[in-house]
């Protein structure tokens, strides 16, 4: 990965920090050096490119960004890169396999759980936590376990009934 | 937004962080949770020149309970580890109830009790649990170990009495001598908004009567209030109707409330009585008898 650090002043120019990290997304590994102030949702969008991770606030307030680090759902706008190092990612992007959509997916387009769309990349992600933790959640289960995610569309209903929709079929598979 | 730019360690050893600390001074600071540092930082509240992650150091991820009933959180456990925690279920109800109150989902899976008592936010929660409780913080520093009650540490919004080069490792709460009753109550707008107004009640209790009461407040003056006087309205009483409404208005008095977009001053103060009248019921003898209500955690 390549990166550019611009706007230096002549005092800093020689003495960016840089810290090397091993880390693994959505199953691959890599490798990258990241000043220690990137966040961890900028090396995913614009460091690896996967723009499915999405920042809202930018303030830890509407969960947009979420992504999972070692199976919990957690901001990648209030975690540094740095701190990456050693460990899981998984972003919306690892959800599917190579060929169909994950029960999630196929949920939020089965039941309409989404409107613009930009809040369903860290729905999923929190989604996908409970799922793991619970593979049978009642309707309040999942209005908890998403609470930390903002919809602007108001379409938290679709989005309830997405997840449950999902947990049946992941059940039904076995 | 990014942080000011800073230099990041990840030491793998207690001491090597403490070397760290010492070297770096003031203008080093520690990130564990990082819920609250790293949005300071990105705001350029905060712009530390160092960063000592000590999400690397082992054994720090527990909470456990010795033989004797103290409970100990270390530094790294997490907030949800605490919400689904069976022994405070089964054995602190005031902490049980306020896990689960904490922030949201996203921030509880990151963010940790000690570093959340450290930060001391006036409107933080656990501050004001472990001021009920007679919690205290477990200071590690060059020169050893140390020990400071929860009411002492927390000097006033966002300041502690921590050295730059010490770390708070644990938190511990003692032992109950009596019976353990109480709860946490919090107003807030939304989930994962500070407090409003938030009542903290940690009872001992003794067949009907109360032998230890810690009660205090949230979000309702320039840091953590220890309501004393509520207290020692309840301390070798029963919990009367005429008791408890005693307390409730012990406890509004100490609240200190500024009017602000999360309500009156009136308001605020108001609620402060609200909860504890709801805890106290909850906890005494006529609990079964109120409707609506889910009783005492445990």
């Amino acid at each position: 990965m390549t990166t550019v650090y611009d706007d230096l002043s002549d005092a800093e120019s020689g003495d960016v920090p840089v810290n090397r990290i091993r880390f693994s997304i959505n199953g691959k590994k890599k490798i990258a050096e990241v000043e220690p102030r990137l966040l961890l949702s900028h090396l995913i969008r614009r460091g690896l490119g996967l723009t499915g991770t999405h920042m809202g606030c930018d303030t830890t307030n509407c969960g947009a960004c979420t992504v999972l680090v070692d199976g919990r759902a957690v901001k990648s706008c209030t975690m540094l890169a740095v701190q990456a190092d050693g460990h899981e990612i998984t972003t919306v992007e690892g959800l599917a396999g190579a060929s169909e959509l994950h029960p999630l997916q196929e949920g939020f387009r089965q039941e309409h759980g989404l409107q613009c769309g930009f809040c369903t990349p860290g729905m999923m992600m929190a989604a996908s936590q409970l799922l793991a933790d619970n593979p049978d959640p009642t309707e309040e289960d999942i209005r908890w376990a998403l609470s930390g995610n903002l919809c602007r569309c108001t379409g938290y209903q679709n989005i309830v009934k997405s997840v449950l929709w999902a947990a049946e079929k992941l059940r039904s598979a076995g | 937004m990014y942080p000011s730019r800073f230099r990041y360690e990840a030491p793998r050893s207690l001491d090597e962080a403490i070397a760290l600390l010492h070297d770096g001074g003031e203008d080093a600071k520690v990130l564990a949770g990082g819920q609250s540092l790293v949005p300071l930082m990105k705001l350029r509240f905060a712009s530390p020149e160092l960063i000592v992650d000590i999400n690397g150091l082992p054994g720090l991820a527990y909470h456990r309970q010795d033989p004797d009933g103290t409970l100990r959180v270390g530094a790294l456990c997490r907030h949800a580890d605490l919400e689904r925690s069976a022994l405070l279920a089964a054995s602190q109800p005031t902490m049980a109830a306020a896990a689960p109150l904490i922030a949201d989902p996203l921030v509880r899976n990151r963010g940790t009790l000690v570093g959340s008592i450290c930060h001391a936010d006036p409107q933080g929660d656990w501050a004001s649990v472990a001021t009920a409780l007679g919690a205290a913080i477990v200071a590690a520093g060059p020169g050893g170990r140390r020990t400071i009650p929860v009411a002492e540490f927390v000097t006033g919004p966002f300041q502690n009495t921590l050295a730059p080069d010490e770390i708070a490792v644990e938190a511990v709460f003692p032992a109950a001598q009596g019976t353990r009753a109480g709860g946490y109550l919090k107003l807030e707008r939304r989930v994962g908004d500070f407090a409003t107004v938030g009542v903290a009640v940690a009872l001992e209790t003794s067949g009907s009567v109360v032998t230890r009461a810690g009660i205090a407040l949230t979000g309702v003056g320039g840091s953590t209030i220890a309501a004393t006087a509520a207290e020692q309205a309840l301390a070798g009483r029963e919990l009367t109707p005429p008791v408890i409404e005693e307390a409730a208005a012990a406890a509004a008095a100490a609240a200190r409330p500024k009017t602000d977009h999360r309500g009156s001053a009136e308001y605020k103060r108001h609620m402060v009585a609200t909860f504890v009248t709801r805890l106290l019921s909850r906890a005494g003898p006529d609990a079964a008898a109120e409707p609506g209500t889910p009783g005492k955690a445990a």
